[in-house]
């Protein structure tokens, strides 16, 4: 993609305290060419209006801080360069959808964490510690893999919208690829009860199969391929 | 874990698999009329009257009523479930929701009642 001299930016903005509604707000930011990261555009704006707000922190993909919707896909801004998020010669970014905006780009997550908080993202063991570690063979910890990695951005569960209908009942694909996690790990004893609080209609099977989750994931992880393992476990029981 | 009281098993894995059986039943019944229309004997009435009389078709026929039903109530209680809320609706979503509900239950019954009438009064 050839990228000229200037950009031209359109980025929601919201101020609660003094705006009636969002709007989008265009900017034109001199990036020379350079294929540069949505994150250092947005660093560029702020230095013509200080008074954006967004969300980062390591800007390398690894805190999930800035978590945002570019061109209509969610995805990371420190790791989206803005020639995959450039459509008709301009950058739009919008906060990631379905979340209350605070302010600008940034989105109250609370909602998110209390779905991932309810599959109990922790090991749950009952025998007794033994005295050094919990001991996994080298195949038991592969299980974990492409599980573990999640970096809770937010952008799958802010990309469904079975999330965005219900997101105080259905736990969303980030909680979900949690939960699978736990029920894949050898050394936690609680599957049976861990399967038991996902068997109503919303918490897991509210799940419709859009696989945005997957499409959006900045970190390659695949939630919907865990909610359909989930699914066979809990058919595998149930029949 | 959610409480509901007005899906069809209060188990998300019961309606998950009813509504895939229901789906490939549907989906049987679907391929074998058209088959029969495209390929078999002509549909005249005596043709038509043959096929309903056989129990085995029957017993399909019923098969495909019943799975409609489910298949359709899972459908029609996950989409009010979705759009008729609180949530986006204020607080007469419950009020509509349940209306809803109401009326896909009874449209169901109605259906299925005058299709078992269709099927054995051939």
């Amino acid at each position: 993609m050839f990228l000229g001299k200037t950009l031209k930016v359109s980025v929601y903005r919201y101020n609660p305290e003094k705006d009636q509604a969002p709007y989008l707000q265009d900017f034109t930011v001199e990036i020379n060419g350079k294929d540069m990261m949505v994150l250092d555009v947005l660093n560029l704006i702020k230095e013509q209006d200080t008074s954006l707000a967004y969300r980062r922190s390591c800007r390398e993909g690894v805190c999930g801080s800035d978590g945002m919707n570019m061109a209509g896909k969610n995805g990371l801004a420190c790791i989206t360069p803005i020639s995959q998020a450039i459509r008709d010669n301009k950058l739009v970014i919008h906060p990631l959808p379905g979340l209350p905006v605070i302010r600008d780009l940034v989105v109250d997550m609370n909602q998110f964490y209390t779905q991932y908080e309810k599959v109990k993202p922790w090991l749950q063991n009952d025998q007794p510690a033994p005295a050094i570690e919990r001991l996994q063979t080298p195949e038991q910890r592969e299980k974990l893999d492409e599980l573990y990695e999640c970096i809770l951005c937010a952008c799958c569960s802010s990309g469904c919208p079975s999330f965005w209908w219900n997101p105080d009942k259905f736990l969303g694909p980030a909680a979900l690829l949690q939960a699978y996690r736990f029920l894949s790990d050898s050394r936690d004893t609680h599957t049976a009860e861990r399967l038991a609080a996902l068997d109503d209609p919303f918490s897991l099977f509210r799940c419709r199969g859009i696989m945005n989750c997957t499409h959006v994931c900045p970190k390659g992880l695949n939630p919907a391929r865990a909610i359909g393992h989930i699914r066979t476990m809990l058919f595998d029981r149930g029949v | 874990m959610v409480i509901n009281i007005t899906n069809f098993a209060r188990s998300g894995l019961y309606d998950w698999m009813a509504q895939r059986v229901s789906a490939v039943v549907i989906a049987a019944y679907s391929l074998f009329l058209m088959g029969y229309l495209f390929f078999g004997a002509t549909p005249d009435y005596a043709a038509w009257h043959a096929l309903f009389s056989q129990t085995w078709m029957r017993i399909f026929s019923l098969l495909a009523l019943i799975s409609i039903a489910v298949h359709a109530w899972v459908g029609m209680w996950t989409i009010t479930t979705d759009y008729l809320t609180t949530r986006l609706l204020g607080p007469k979503g419950t009020a509509l929701r349940f209306g809803a509900q109401v009326v896909c239950g009874i449209l169901n019954f109605v259906v299925f009642v005058w299709g078992v009438q269709v099927i054995w009064g051939f």
